[in-house]
């Protein structure tokens, strides 16, 4: 069947064309100036903020590394055992402390310098942020640290006290750990940290080479309070049932609660770990969390901006 | 021939036209400030996008929160995290209309903006004053209000040593240019 299409018809349809390339003058419906913009936008690659709320986890260090030019000052302290009793005011009346400084070369890179009382120990870090979570344009499921580590023995006081033999260079641990975490959700964040520990000298029925591995967490309770959790699992500990009491050796446990308050990070924390090197918290650890060894101890911290960003 | 000549340069004449009205922001920058008892808190946002139509005065402005660049990183850190919550709120923008420009009399003519501000998620019916100067095929917006932090749900918790003001200025400056 053929459509009649008559000269009327073409005419119509002609004036339809005109009308649709005259358009322009005739639009009196505004299109959405936002959803415009919107459109517009260029996709970029957003990285992952504000993972963990300091650069400490627990005892150990979080992924987190300070901003280019600011400058942190970290107070530590850990108590006596809570099972001491009423006599040691609960552990309250020893204390070990740590006071440090770690400083942010660049976004990525930081230093840090501390000395912890236990064992009268200097130690320093060089924190590098390998890799970062990402999504966007680039997506990448976590976040990498590097953590390098030297601590520096200066207890006990003449080498001649230990052996004829020991030398200052038996004083030195080393650390390397890689930091890996992901922010799963705006309030939950998990960690592992796989370690190696090197120790220049060590007891008969330790290992100079050591292996770990640490797990932790944060939950965001509210916008300033976090509960946290960190547990250090040492491969290389010697075998406990071999061991008298003082040398038996334990994983460390921790539980904590990060409170934030503008530029300070108020942490505190019940562990059964009392030294705050890696070679102290994660080889040395000597009481047991669930025999109620528990010390009640906190980190405190205070951010200074040396370096205006731009 | 001629006819469709004439046809051919109305149709091109008439979609030039319509290009012609709509001024795209070259420079675009949010700025903001807040007195406090410590420390004062600014940032700035430099990838402010806006266009602006003249022929009929609609205005619209986008802007990601992460992009405020503050001079104390970890501000920048809190104001994202804590305050903004951009990983849930990424984006702030406003759309209106500007009226009292006559862009045929030049100079510098004091402008009003009206529409809805869009903050942390909530949506408010503003109305700021400003200015445009006329330079050029340039126009320069300039503008300054106060935001209420809680018109916009932005809660600060009371540890917050910070005495951070209930009440910010933020300062628009625009250079739009025709697209």
């Amino acid at each position: 069947m053929i459509l009649p299409i008559g000269p009327y018809k073409l005419k119509v349809m002609k004036k339809t064309l005109l009308l649709f390339l005259f358009s322009p003058f005739l639009t009196f419906a505004q299109e959405d100036l936002l959803g415009e913009l919107e459109k517009d936008t260029k996709k970029e690659t957003e990285y992952t903020f504000a993972t963990f709320k300091g650069t400490r986890l627990g005892n150990g260090h979080t992924i987190e590394t300070k901003n280019a030019g600011s400058l942190e000052f970290i107070f530590q302290h850990r108590f006596g055992a809570i099972n001491g009793g009423a006599y040691e005011m609960f552990g309250l009346d020893q204390a070990y402390v740590r006071l440090g400084l770690d400083y942010g070369i660049t976004d990525r890179l930081s230093v840090s310098i501390g000395r912890n009382s236990f064992d009268k120990t200097m130690d320093g870090y060089l924190k590098y942020k390998v890799l970062r979570q990402s999504t966007g344009v680039k997506t990448f499921p976590f976040s990498m640290t590097f953590l390098g580590g030297l601590a520096y023995k200066l207890s006990p006081k003449d080498n001649a006290d230990v052996s004829p033999e020991f030398e200052n260079v038996d004083r030195l641990s080393y650390t390397a750990q890689f930091l890996i975490a992901r922010k799963f959700t705006t309030n939950f964040s998990f960690q592992i940290m796989p370690t190696y520990i090197h120790k220049n000298i060590v007891e008969t029925y330790e290992e100079n080479d050591q292996v770990a591995l640490g797990l932790g967490g944060r939950l965001k309770v509210t916008k300033s309070l976090a509960l946290t959790g960190e547990y250090y699992i040492n491969f290389s500990a010697p075998d406990n049932d071999t061991l008298t009491d003082d040398q038996k050796r334990y994983n460390s446990l921790t539980f904590g609660i990060d409170i934030e308050t503008g530029g300070h990070v108020f942490q505190l924390l019940l562990t059964n770990a009392i030294g705050l090197t890696e070679r102290a918290y994660i080889t040395e650890t000597g009481d047991n969390f669930f025999d109620g060894d528990i010390h009640l101890g906190f980190n405190v911290t205070r951010t200074f901006q040396l370096k205006k960003n731009k | 021939m001629i006819k469709r000549i004439l046809l051919l340069s109305l149709v091109i004449f008439s979609w030039q036209a319509e290009a012609q009205q709509r001024y795209f922001a070259e420079k675009a920058a949010i700025s903001f400030f807040s007195d406090g008892v410590v420390e004062d808190i600014s940032a700035r946002n430099e990838k402010v996008t806006s266009i602006f139509d003249v022929i009929n005065g609609e205005v619209a402005y986008l802007l990601s929160i992460k992009d405020f660049q503050f001079p104390n990183k970890l501000m920048q850190v809190h104001f994202n995290e804590k305050y903004m919550e951009s990983e849930k709120i990424p984006k702030a923008s406003f759309q209106g209309k500007i009226t009292g420009l006559n862009v045929a009399a030049g100079g510098t003519q004091q402008v009003k903006a009206t529409g809805k501000l869009s903050i942390h998620g909530v949506v408010k019916n503003v109305e700021v004053p400003g200015t445009i100067e006329v330079n050029g095929t340039r126009l320069i917006l300039k503008s300054k209000f106060m935001v209420k932090l809680l018109d916009y749900n932005i809660k600060v918790p009371q540890i917050v040593y910070q005495n951070i003001a209930q009440e910010i200025e933020v300062t628009v400056d625009f250079t739009y240019r025709p697209l």
